[in-house]
């Protein structure tokens, strides 16, 4: 009971802070809705049983994140959105047909926390039943995430990695640039 | 019907936030809120996979004595995954807008297109 209060809250606060950034036009107040809106779902996560995906998001999604895109702004220094000059009717149009459209989709999932659900009774038993005597790990997500899905996460190093590269081939060359005008 | 409600309450909040982050993208002109909302975008899809992982009346996937009902581990595991390419995703989508900034010395949708002559 006290669950299903905590996760409506939490999905009311996550829908105002939502509600919050599209309406709101200064860059900064955005920025930090946005932080709040992750470590809203950091705790969402939290009460669905998650707490692994919950770190990443609050140290990730909420932190990381939320620290690039200030550094964004501070190099932009644009802190005013201009208001958009054509009408909103298309995309809204265009987001209630795939609302609508997702919303029907649900009626064939299997209600919220079913224990009969297929998503628990076919693969799942196997790990949790077997993951402490092969890898000796008690918490099942990372025996998958090191383990039995090692290459996945290795090759996700090689994702960050291509990012980073990017990243600093983007910016790199605007800093070189810029201590050439100076000198 | 209120079994319905119930039972797919949390799907109809994660897909309106989902369409929020949706309509930030596709009609604010500004590139910085557009990134913010491609990331509640996101946010909203880890909520779904989550959401389908949950039992009702379980516990974390950390096995110990006393408990047999655990949460769904390989949404947990795919969503962790996720988390960390969708910030090196974010992170290359800010480093262009500040590419964008210093080609065209803005950084909104519309003065862009007007620079380009494009639209």
């Amino acid at each position: 009971m006290i669950d299903t209060l905590i996760d409506i809250t939490l999905l009311v606060f996550l829908t105002i802070t939502a509600i919050a950034i599209i309406k709101i036009h200064n860059l900064f107040v955005i920025i930090m809705l946005f932080g709040i809106f992750s470590l809203h779902s950091a705790g969402l996560f939290v009460v669905m049983d998650a707490p692994d995906v919950a770190f990443t998001e609050a140290a990730v999604g909420a932190g990381i994140s939320t620290v690039l895109m200030l550094a964004t702004l501070a190099l932009t220094k644009d802190h005013h959105e201009k208001k958009p000059k054509h009408r909103a009717r298309l995309p809204l149009l265009v987001i209630l047909i795939t609302g609508a459209a997702l919303v029907y989709g649900t009626y064939d999932i299997p209600s919220f926390g079913d224990p009969d659900s297929p998503a628990h009774q076919h693969v799942k038993p196997r790990y949790i039943e077997r993951s402490v005597e092969e890898t000796g790990v008690p918490n099942v997500v990372t025996a998958v995430l090191a383990s039995y899905r090692g290459y996945d996460t290795l090759g996700e190093l090689t994702v960050i990695f291509t990012a980073g590269l990017g990243v600093m081939l983007l910016i790199g060359g605007r800093l070189r640039s810029r201590k050439k005008n100076e000198t | 019907m209120i079994e319905v409600i119930i039972g797919h309450y949390n799907y109809w909040v994660v897909i309106l936030l989902m369409m929020a982050g949706f309509y930030t993208v596709i009609n604010r002109g500004n590139l910085i809120k557009k990134i913010a909302g491609l990331n509640i975008f996101q946010t909203s899809v880890f909520l779904l996979y989550i959401s389908i992982g949950y039992i009702n009346e379980g516990t974390m996937p950390i096995i110990a004595e006393g408990f047999d009902k655990y949460a769904n581990p390989l949404p947990h595991v795919m969503i962790l995954t996720a988390i960390v390419v969708g910030v090196s995703t974010i992170a290359l989508g800010l480093a262009l807008i500040v590419r964008i900034k210093d080609a065209y010395g803005t950084i909104e949708e519309d003065e862009i297109h007007d620079q380009d002559m494009s639209l």
